[in-house]
């Protein structure tokens, strides 16, 4: 690393020259361009999944509507009689919860903001490997280009529920969607975890080697904190799932019978023999369970940050954040059963990870407490940014209450499967960390475009959003008390569940409206990123070393010298200090009118950190 | 860019994790060497649990060994289904061909830390010279398994009574001659899962044998790379001592 940071600056505009449209747009290695693929990637899936849910909502809500006018969409799913054909039907439920956990809210969120922050935020000119990272994306690409095949292949895509539950998933005979559409979403999903894990250990290796002098742990952005455990968790649960699907591949394509076991289908007895799929849910779950927080981490991340800036308040409790998320990380591994409590578990192995399970309510709701304290008397300033950041702890708290119902293993016997359970995840792991992907997008759009969103009609897509979340999720738990069973195609063959009918049409309406909403921010994030309002330096006045590069960063974010990081980057309204924020690259040297006395001690330190090295890898 | 490897300047103890330098003493690339290496561990984790808990739900065999006979109905015992060596046909040596396999998997480990303690010298003669024996050892290991495969596929010249009153020789992925078809199956898909890392590896110590005599890594002033392959060759061999146990000894 003998080059130095003079020569830096010459190196970057070599590269800007060279870059081609191929080099710049497609197969780049800048982060930046990478994060901007991943996000517009997520919309796309997003928008996919959104629909799917409209069109299996219609069938619930509407059980007598003719669905004839989607025959040219859907072809031969919609049936002679203008119905949608019910194994479709079970296709779209598993395929809009695939796409929106895996390909929305793990590779659009995580995807997006761990690529496009944390060399931003922790001053690093790129990500460790820029190659590994492009890697990532393009797997992630392939994935998506396969599991979009899926869509339209004859037998149509997996449709065994988005676990996947062998022998359901694993017998063709079961159901159409086991067949090829099956085999395509294990080898997408394979691509999958490829792309993950070459993510994840790019940015862990970039947050503990790349960080900028002074940018100790202690002073990482709590966003840093969340994308950082975010990795390790996916690190550690996605190759589990990998041994799982590989497994999985053997039992459906090379006759083992690992998840088989006596098994008669149409009266005819399969050779298959002393395999056991309750294995196969230890082994789902085993990541299922972490992938709820790595949905969920980055977007509480995220609103951390965004709280903060916007209360102009320090954040309350930056130590207790960073506990409770590693509190939550190290839980998320050891609670995996509470989704097996009706597979015919051990009671006393229930009421173990029932005790485990409980215990995460701990940690959250610190999180929770902080958020709350930290928006107390703030001079709150509503961005779009801002109230979606509110709504998702909103969504976190209500979401988070049938938790702790659903967590108890007597209570989840009544529970396990119904529309409870639907409305319990879609609020606290659903909505709420979609609600942390559009703070994000709102909030550092001027840095990934150089322009600003509109703010009005950043006002109208929240309030529309927010409110229809509640109108779609929260009758779902009256529903689901009175015993609905997710994943039914019909109810009207139990008279019992007529007197909810209205209630599910209700649903129905309210998502389509709040589906519509999303246009609005389709049509924002489109034209604001050509025609938006030039963004400046640092539009939120906000502490974090991203807002110190130029508007339009190039490749190795920073023109000049990267710059050393003195303080933590929650210094907001700090009493007498010239401004309401004080960033995070400016010395308490240079502010002796708002340092506190153990500040000042630093001071000497700071000359201390000025001579580590400038490690200037890009 | 261009020197990865050199790892920052010595910092005081204090500021070694205050940012500028790589607080691990080790470079990103080495890092990411070692969380693949921990993710994977989880692959191979959730697969010998597998193996545990399919292994627990068979009947394990009763009786002594000496009067063991396979069956469809109980675990067979390791010693007594790998006891075969080449060449000696009918002669039953039990675990003695796959404790060979493993102690020569073994010294192929002890040759890459010679390859890699030479590349600290940047004494190219000796890297070269002890990747070649490293790959020489994963070679003979693969040959070996293959040997184990191949006889395991084949069979005894027993083989097992069937209900319909035929003969069953050797194994596949759904019936063998040995025990219940889980056993065929994990032995199958574990020890594959595994020699594919070693064919990996094997083909990486390939590529850096390839660079080391054609001195790329002497221009590049270091030999981190055959570091890094050194690791995952490490890691590859400590798991096999975990398959090992679980297949042949347990």
């Amino acid at each position: 690393m003998a080059s130095t940071a003079t020569l830096h600056g010459a190196d970057v505009h070599e590269h800007e020259h060279k870059d081609n449209f191929i080099t710049k747009y497609v197969f780049t290695t800048d982060h930046k361009t990478i994060a901007k693929q991943f996000l517009i990637t997520g919309i796309f899936w997003a928008i996919i999944g959104g629909l799917m849910s409209l069109i299996f909502r219609l069938q619930l809500g509407f059980p007598d509507m003719q669905l004839d006018w989607l025959r040219p969409f859907l072809g031969k799913w919609i049936t002679d009689a203008g119905k949608l054909d019910p194994e479709f039907y079970l296709a779209l439920v598993t395929m809009h919860g695939t796409i929106m956990v895996f390909f929305v809210l793990t590779a659009g969120l995580s995807g997006t903001f761990a690529n496009f922050l944390i060399p931003l935020q922790i001053g690093a000119r790129d990500m460790a490997s820029g190659f590994m990272n492009m890697l990532s994306y393009w797997f992630f690409f392939v994935s998506s280009v396969i599991m979009f095949v899926s869509l339209f292949i004859e037998t149509g895509p997996a449709s065994g529920g988005w676990v996947v539950y062998p022998p359901l998933s694993a017998l063709p005979q079961a159901v159409s969607g086991s067949g090829l559409g099956m085999t395509l979403w294990l080898v997408s999903m394979t691509f999958f975890i490829a792309s993950t894990l070459l993510g994840g250990i790019n940015y862990i290796a970039t947050v503990i080697n790349l960080r900028t002098r002074g940018m100790s742990f202690s002073k990482l952005p709590l966003t840093i904190w969340a994308l950082f455990l975010t990795a390790v968790i996916g690190l550690l649960s996605f190759p589990v799932l990998f041994a799982a699907a590989l497994l999985l591949v053997f039992d459906r394509s090379f006759g083992t019978s690992f998840y088989l076991s006596e098994i008669y289908i149409a009266g005819e007895a399969l050779p298959n023999i002393g395999g056991s799929p309750v294995l196969y849910q230890h082994l789902f779950w085993f990541l299922g369970h972490p992938e709820v927080y790595i949905v969920l981490l980055p977007a509480l991340g995220i609103t951390s940050e965004i709280i903060a800036t916007q209360s102009r308040k320090p954040i309350f409790g930056y130590k207790a954040m960073i506990i409770s998320m590693l509190g939550i990380a190290v839980l998320s591994f050891v609670v995996w059963a509470h989704h097996m409590f009706v597979s015919g578990l051990n009671p006393f192995l229930g009421s173990v990870f029932m005790l485990l399970t409980l215990v995460i309510a701990v940690p959250s709701a610190v999180k929770v407490f902080n958020y709350l304290t930290t928006l107390w008397k703030g001079n709150i300033i509503f961005t779009p940014a801002m109230l979606f950041s509110i709504g998702l702890v909103s969504f976190f708290i209500s979401g988070g209450l049938t938790g702790i119902f659903l967590g108890n293993a007597a209570i989840d016997i009544q529970l396990h499967d119904t529309y409870f359970v639907v409305a319990h995840f879609h609020l606290v792991m659903g909505s709420a960390s979609f609600f942390g992907l559009m703070a994000g997008v709102y909030h550092w759009f001027p840095k990934m475009f150089g322009r600003m969103m509109d703010e009005k009609l950043g006002y109208i897509h929240f309030w529309l959003t927010f409110v229809g979340v509640y109108l779609v999720f929260f009758p779902m738990h009256y529903i689901g008390i009175a015993g609905f069973p997710r994943r039914y195609y019909s109810f009207t063959s139990f008279d019992a569940f007529n007197i909810f009918a209205d209630l599910n049409t209700f649903v129905s309406i309210a998502a389509i409206a709040t589906f519509g909403a999303q246009l609005i921010f389709l049509f924002n994030f489109f034209y604001s990123m050509y025609r938006g309002r030039l963004a400046p330096a640092n539009p939120w006045n906000s502490n974090t070393l991203e807002w110190t590069t130029p508007r339009n960063p190039g490749h190795g974010n920073w023109e000049g010298e990267i710059p050393t990081v003195y303080r933590w980057p929650y210094d907001y309204s700090k009493p007498g200090a010239r401004e309401d924020f004080i960033p995070q690259h400016i010395p308490y040297s240079a502010t002796p009118e708002s340092n506190l006395p153990h500040e000042n001690e630093k001071i000497e330190e700071e000359k201390e950190i000025e001579k580590l090295p400038v490690d200037d890898q890009h | 860019m261009a020197n990865l490897a050199s790892v920052s300047a010595e910092v005081p103890k204090k500021y070694l994790w205050s940012g500028g330098v790589s607080p691990l003493k080790a470079s990103y690339g080495k890092l990411m060497m070692w969380f693949f290496l921990l993710s994977d561990a989880f692959t191979f984790s959730g697969l010998l649990i597998t193996y545990g808990l399919l292994r627990f739900a068979h009947p394990a065999y009763e009786g002594k060994a000496a009067d063991f006979v396979s069956s469809h109905d109980y675990w067979p015992i390791p010693e007594r289904v790998f006891d075969a060596v080449p060449f000696l046909h009918g002669v039953s040596l039990p675990l003695v061909f796959v404790a060979a396999m493993t102690f020569i998997l073994i010294l192929s480990s002890v040759t890459m830390v010679l390859a890699v303690e030479a590349g600290e010298r940047m004494d190219r003669k000796n890297v070269i010279k002890w990747l070649l024996w490293t790959i020489v050892g994963g070679s003979t290991f693969l040959a070996c398994q293959a040997w184990e495969w191949a006889h395991f596929i084949h069979g005894t010249d027993q083989g097992i009574l069937l209900s319909d009153g035929s003969r069953f020789f050797g194994a596949n992925l759904v019936i063998n001659e040995y025990g219940p078809p889980l056993f065929a199956s994990l032995f199958f898909f574990i020890t594959g899962f595994h020699g594919f890392h070693v064919l990996s590896g094997v083909f990486l110590l390939f590529i850096a044998f390839y660079q080391a005599t054609t001195g790329v890594y002497e221009r590049r002033g270091h030999y981190e790379m055959v570091e890094k392959i050194g690791l995952y060759w490490h890691f590859v061999d400590l798991v096999w001592v975990f398959v090992f146990t679980f297949f042949y000894l347990i």
